[in-house]
């Protein structure tokens, strides 16, 4: 339910996407007014964060993590229910305020705040009517729901492991995402918070965002951003995830450096917490501030390189098998250096000042989002499908879709950054045609068009498999973990008899009791 | 799965740590940064307030209530310690003192804020002083009252005669609840009275 939740959302962040890039597409276009542009780029990024990859992401995590664990499943069933029904109804919550917040002709707005919603554009002063107020519950009460599915994910993992799987015994992907609940914990908590601030600043009189009472307005942004870092690698972790169990089985070999896959997530999660104000360079923090947020953030590359060499080391000398899953994997590995490299720019206070709010920035995120979570998202979907319906998703369907996608996203994405280097800001919705931005961003609208063909031929794919796909069988793959020891697709209470495991790729061991692996670990 | 071999170690204990535990850990860990956002803004905002009053000429040290409230951990400690050894009427009593304790700490605070409010007309829209201690006060004593909601249903039953030995795990999960919330006073009561009610910049 979660990831159909997330999917359609991703229609409705997708359309207004393509909105703007309509609206951009050409200078000096009329497409849209700028108070609905403004709309528009508020709504997409809430959407895309809060309610396509988070839900999507828990939804594999609570269909994946007790499979992989061998547990019948999740610790808390009913909180479960809760946590989705929250996000659920935050997400039709914040598109309520189309309708329902005050707007001109007496139409719906949508809030035009940024997804970050500095202060005081957040003020009653600046947003009058409704709309703000939909925007900040909403983000309230899907937070509230992301939280329940974070202490459900990690007591689970915590509680319900099957005989004999030690911590160091868990697929990787159980110990990225026991990593992940616990940052949606601790890195949620604090937007959480600050929404209960801005609602009482709204709703009460309070003055916490009001600098004419004596209030702070950066204090919003270092609230914003202590969960908004974090976040990224909520988003990421699970990322990785998919990568770690997906790559080996492509590769045909075992996860290179189990433990240091493990310590290097760790501390990615732990400098998480100390990089947030990288985002504010240019508020005018102390040089000594400056100076350890720049650190840091470098600190961070430190083990996501670590992590990529991991991967590289477990592809060097297989046996690749170049299925649809590891494409999205491999095309993952590339993108994702890149993006981890601009990002290393980006921390660079100075040229970061050059730079910020620039579509420079636009492009290395969406770098990252896209071309790294998406596509290992789009991996997974292709490695988890036969099990979760019993039906194979068509190959050929699914090259086309990575080639198109692919083509689409180096076409927006990468051209992207030039005109950010230019110098056009980010958030504007039109410019002038002798600013020389206009080749740039024609090229970056073009490549939405493969983008939509290639999820076009996604979706079609999986309804066609669904109906018309080969029959799975319980390990399509030939792979290691315990989900695919079960049926395809596995009963409710996933595992007839509980197992109980001696290594790491219990499979393993029981398709070769001669060569175990419990004897080398 | 049975193909899978058994090893030796199927004789060995195989425990985990229990899922309620763990989940109320968690909770208390979210909340715990939910707080220290609010303690956070508190901190930095002693001396930013434009306009009055001071702290010094609105606030009261509720000396009582913090040790009613603090009292109440020993109580609930000493309530769930009767459970596990079977002393039903122990329990109720040791139970029955601790939202005595608790509803007394609210009903401290209700006549404190209605003197404020009031008779001072010191309110949350006031100043920016009113803003964040009506806050982190506000979001202080409505966990008291959640946890006070749990320990009146949990008394209910209780008189009922529902709560028996085997209840004891449950029951001791809802106390690491009632611990968090005495906790989280000893904090907001040094942010409040001791630095803020000073004026120490931070």
């Amino acid at each position: 339910m979660y990831i159909a939740y997330g999917l359609l959302f991703l229609a409705v962040g997708g359309a207004e996407a393509t909105i703007m890039r309509i609206q951009l597409a050409l200078p000096e276009m009329h497409f849209v007014s700028p108070e609905v542009f403004s709309e528009l780029f508020t709504m997409h990024g809430t959407t895309m964060i809060f309610f396509v990859v988070m839900p999507i992401l828990f939804g594999f995590a609570n269909y994946l993590v007790p499979l992989m664990i061998g547990a019948r499943d999740m610790a808390l069933p009913r909180l479960n229910a809760f946590s989705f029904w929250m996000t659920a109804f935050g997400g039709l919550l914040l598109y309520f305020s189309f309708i329902g917040g005050t707007g001109i002709y007496g139409m719906g707005s949508a809030p035009q705040i940024t997804w970050w919603a500095y202060a005081p554009l957040t003020s009653r002063a600046f947003s009058v009517g409704h709309s703000t107020d939909f925007w900040t519950l909403a983000i309230l009460i899907s937070g509230v729901g992301s939280v329940g599915a974070g202490v459900n994910i990690f007591s689970t993992i915590a509680c319900r492991r099957c005989r004999g799987m030690t911590l160091s015994k868990m697929p990787l992907l159980a110990w990225l995402n026991w990593v992940m609940a616990a940052m949606v914990i601790l890195g949620i908590s604090p937007l959480t918070a600050a929404q209960i601030m801005l609602c009482i600043d709204r709703y009460l009189g309070g003055h916490f965002f009001d600098t004419q009472a004596g209030g702070s307005a950066v204090i919003w942004m270092h609230f914003f951003w202590i969960f908004g870092h974090p976040e990224v690698y909520i988003l990421v972790i699970p990322a990785f995830a998919f990568a770690s169990e997906i790559i080996p089985v492509f590769s045909r070999k075992v996860i290179f450096g189990y433990p240091i896959m493990v310590a290097a997530v760790l501390a990615i999660a732990f400098l998480s917490f100390s990089v947030w104000a990288h985002h504010m360079f240019a508020v005018g923090m102390p040089s000594y501030a400056n100076a350890f947020f720049v650190l840091s953030s470098m600190l961070i590359a430190v083990p996501t390189g670590i992590k990529i060499f991991n991967w590289l080391g477990t592809i060097w000398r297989g046996k690749i098998i170049f299925a649809t899953p590891m494409l999205f994997c491999l095309a993952f590995l590339f993108q994702f250096l890149i993006g981890g490299l601009t990002g290393i720019m980006l921390a660079t206070a100075p040229f970061d000042w050059q730079l910020n709010d620039t579509y420079f920035v636009v492009a290395h995120f969406h770098y990252i989002i896209v071309g790294g979570i998406l596509f290992t998202v789009f991996a997974a979907f292709y490695y988890w499908y036969p099990k979760a319906t019993g039906r194979m998703m068509d190959e050929k369907l699914g090259k086309l879709h990575f080639w198109l996608f692919l083509i689409g996203f180096h076409m927006t994405f990468d051209f992207m950054h030039v005109p950010g280097i230019l110098g056009m800001p980010r958030r504007i919705y039109t410019y002038e045609a002798s600013r020389g931005w206009g080749i740039w961003n024609l090229i970056v609208s073009i490549g939405v068009i493969f983008q939509i063909l290639g999820v076009g031929v996604f979706v079609y794919n999986m309804v066609y498999s669904y109906l018309k796909g080969e029959p799975a069988g319980n390990d399509p793959w030939d792979a290691w973990t315990l989900e695919w020891s079960t049926s395809s697709p596995p009963p409710a209470y996933n595992f007839a008899e509980l197992p109980e495991v001696r290594s790491r790729r219990p499979l393993w061991d029981l398709k070769h009791p001669e060569d175990p692996d419990w004897s080398y670990e | 799965m049975s193909s899978i071999p058994l090893s030796a170690s199927a004789q060995e204990e195989w425990t985990l740590p229990s899922s309620g535990k763990t989940s109320m850990l968690c909770l208390i860990a979210a909340e715990s940064v939910v707080f220290t956002i609010f303690v956070v803004a508190y901190l930095y905002d002693i001396g930013k307030s434009l306009s009055g009053p001071t702290p010094a000429e609105i606030l009261k040290v509720p000396i009582l209530d913090t040790v009613c409230l603090l009292s109440s951990s020993f109580t609930i400690h000493w309530a769930t310690r009767a459970l596990r050894q079977n002393r039903i009427k122990a329990f109720l009593l040791l139970w029955a003192v601790t939202l005595a304790l608790g509803l007394k700490f609210v009903e401290g605070t209700a006549t404190n804020w209605h003197w404020m409010i009031h008779d001072r007309h010191f309110t949350i829209s006031t100043s920016l002083f009113g803003t964040s201690f009506y806050s982190l006060v506000g979001l202080h004593i409505s966990h008291v009252v959640i946890g006070l909601t749990g320990l009146s249903l949990i008394f209910a039953l209780a008189l009922a005669g529902k709560i028996k030995q085997k209840h004891f795990e449950s029951i001791d999960i809802f106390s690491y609840y009632w611990h968090f919330v005495d906790a989280v006073w000893v904090v907001v009561f040094t942010v409040v009275y001791v630095i803020g009610l000073h004026g120490i910049q931070v």
